[in-house]
């Protein structure tokens, strides 16, 4: 597989829930170190086209392949498995446990021997001090902290810890959909500054996203998703906000000429 | 982009001020606290009204009093711990003793077949029912996402019935029964005290599952699953595993609590503790835990437990009327209710 090959690719993926088509023969590409923005009206299949990677939905027919290999993701585990982390709208935490047992959620270090294999004992001290190490990594958190439940923190801080957990196991791609829909200008802005940071350590990131500043300030490449299809894929510097809301609306289209489907970015390493 | 300055976020992560802001993380973080002190202050109370309260038989007579609630409090908490309900636990617990009797008793004596059989073969047998009836209200739950009160309701009437249609709605004595099976009820002095059997157990019971629930996945999954079940779901966990085994989990506690309940009562009735289902959810609450699931520890509830008996002995040596003792009950659920929405309310 060389670099321009894309880490995580779909063709023509149909999805639907009953009458309601949500998504309608789409494509999508992300290439390795891209930060990828999908935006779209409402009803467009952004969610359903994301959550189709992040395992919550099963597409109904098209290709999935990450890495260049087929996937067929039957549930959240097995993109897990792939390599693939999503930070999820509702940020899936559980309010009540503490930082590190949200960060190891579903994944839990077990204590090594009889008690860990048979009792199914948690290491918890190595727990915490990986969570409290995953955290710095990002630049968010104290380790004395680890321990406070997630229902004490602010938006953000519970935002920095779902996207935490997806760095600390995403080994392929990171998934964040409208990680800034409920947050305050300065939490977004952190939110902002580690997609920065996670494209910085060479992780490609899909951000769907319906703050149009924050997508072209961040984005490297630009999905504009319309009536469950692929619309077009431009760049912040092709194009301007208005034409991609025109796009996301229908009054432009865009010639495959002059879209970005390849990438745009010089792959680091 | 921009990169404006990162502040500080162990700033951020700072705790509030105010006394009274103080009080409520505290037992956010502890709930177990509330009703420590409550159990406290009620024996301190009694003891003033009465010293007999504080004497070593009364004490051990209390711990007597509340091993029937107490284990089947347990198996109560699991449930409530991932936001469902269990009704049943009483109809379950009957049904599993009356099994439990009259397997073991001879033929002249049981309402059945009598088999006689060896006491440790008829409790395991009875525990075991106890494990299925508990499975299948877990598979009810899972398989047609059917609501846990709505499944419990329905099986508390099942083997209700069960137990008057198989065992002829009669009680074994206790003199018909083998030893084995009355072994819960024997008891030791430990100086002044008196150790019944079931107790221990009970104790040992509390033990483990607090053990399990703070240090293995699947006591974590269990809260989780609780608190949040979508989250839980997305979060890579099998809710559907984590349910259905928390009920069966729920029906060996149960299992035990009968085989206890035939040492501590002495005989094998179907109309043994008529009202022990609201009893263990009052316990479960009393201790601080959530109604609404993932929040709340084993501890607790064994206070709770311990605290409904203390006011209710309490009361009744201080000479009041056993509707007055009733009353109290009522007034703790409703302040421990209360209580958990106010601790629930904390944010940093």
């Amino acid at each position: 597989m060389s670099d321009t090959d894309p880490i995580l690719s779909g063709r023509d993926l149909v999805k639907t829930f009953g009458p309601v088509v949500g998504l309608n023969g789409a494509d999508i590409d992300l290439y390795p170190g891209e930060v990828l923005a999908v935006i779209g009206d409402n009803g467009a299949g952004k969610s359903t086209l994301i959550k189709c990677f992040s395992g919550a939905h099963e597409p109904d027919s098209g290709a999935m392949k990450v890495a260049g290999q087929p996937v067929l993701f039957r549930s959240t585990h097995d993109a897990r498995e792939a390599g693939i982390e999503t930070v999820f709208q509702t940020l899936a935490v559980s309010p009540a446990l503490d930082i590190a047992a949200n960060l190891y959620l579903g994944r839990e270090i077990r204590k090594e021997g009889f008690l860990g294999q048979v009792f199914r004992t948690l290491d918890k001290k190595r727990m915490r001090a990986e969570a409290g190490r995953h955290l710095q990594d990002l630049g968010i958190g104290t380790v004395q902290n680890i321990t406070q439940a997630v229902e004490t923190l602010s938006g953000g801080q519970r935002q920095a810890v779902a996207v935490a957990r997806a760095a600390a196991f995403g080994s392929r791609v990171i998934i964040l959909d409208e990680p800034t829909a409920a947050l305050g200008v300065r939490e977004s802005a952190r939110v902002l500054q580690l997609i920065d940071d996670l494209r910085g350590r060479g992780m490609p990131v899909i951000l769907i996203s319906h703050d149009m500043p924050q997508v072209f300030e961040v984005a490297d490449r630009i999905h504009v998703q319309r009536l469950g299809k692929r619309a077009a894929v431009i760049t912040p510097q092709s194009h301007t906000m208005n034409d991609a809301v025109a796009i996301m609306t229908g009054a432009l289209e865009v010639d495959e000429a002059e879209q970005a489907l390849g990438p745009v970015r010089p792959v680091v390493g | 982009m921009t990169t404006t300055a990162a502040p500080d976020l162990a700033e951020e992560f700072g705790t509030d001020s105010g006394l009274v802001a103080k009080i409520q993380s505290t037992l956010h973080k502890y709930p177990y606290l509330s009703p420590l002190i409550v159990l406290i202050v009620a024996m301190i109370v009694f003891t003033l009204l009465n010293e007999r309260f504080i004497f070593a038989t009364n004490l051990s007579l209390m711990t007597q009093q509340t091993v029937i609630v107490g284990t089947l409090a347990i198996a109560q908490t699991l449930v409530i711990l991932t936001a469902g309900i269990d009704l049943s636990i009483g109809a379950i617990m009957v049904f599993g003793q009356m099994m439990m009797a009259n397997l073991a008793v001879s033929s002249e004596a049981s309402n059945v077949a009598g088999f006689g059989w060896w006491a440790p073969f008829a409790v395991a047998v009875g525990v075991l029912i106890a494990v299925a009836a508990g499975a299948a209200n877990g598979y009810l739950i899972v398989q047609f996402k059917l609501p846990p009160f709505i499944v419990t309701l329905g099986t508390l009437s099942v083997f209700t019935a069960l137990s008057l249609i198989l065992f002829k709605a009669r009680t074994i004595q206790g003199p018909e029964m083998p030893e084995g099976l009355k072994v819960m009820g024997t008891s030791f002095k430990l100086g002044p005290f008196q150790i019944m059997t079931g107790v221990l157990v009970m104790l040992g019971l509390y033990a483990l599952f607090a053990y399990i629930l703070r240090n293995t996945a699947w006591g974590t999954h269990v809260y989780a699953v609780g608190d949040d079940p979508d989250a839980a779901e997305l979060s890579g966990i099998n809710t559907k595993r984590v349910l259905f085994s928390t009920y069966a989990v729920a029906g060996l506690i149960i299992g035990i609590a009968a085989w206890i309940t035939i040492g501590r009562v002495g005989s094998a009735s179907p109309n043994v503790a008529p009202n022990i289902n609201l009893d263990t959810i009052t316990a479960v609450v009393i201790g601080g835990t959530s109604l609404f699931g993932g929040r709340g520890t084993m501890i607790g509830t064994l206070l709770g437990a311990l605290i409904v008996t203390v006011v209710e002995n309490g009361l009744a040596l201080a000479g009041l009327d056993q509707a007055y003792r009733v009353l109290a009950v009522g007034v703790l659920v409703i302040a421990a209710v209360a209580l958990d929405q106010w601790i629930r309310r904390v944010q940093a």
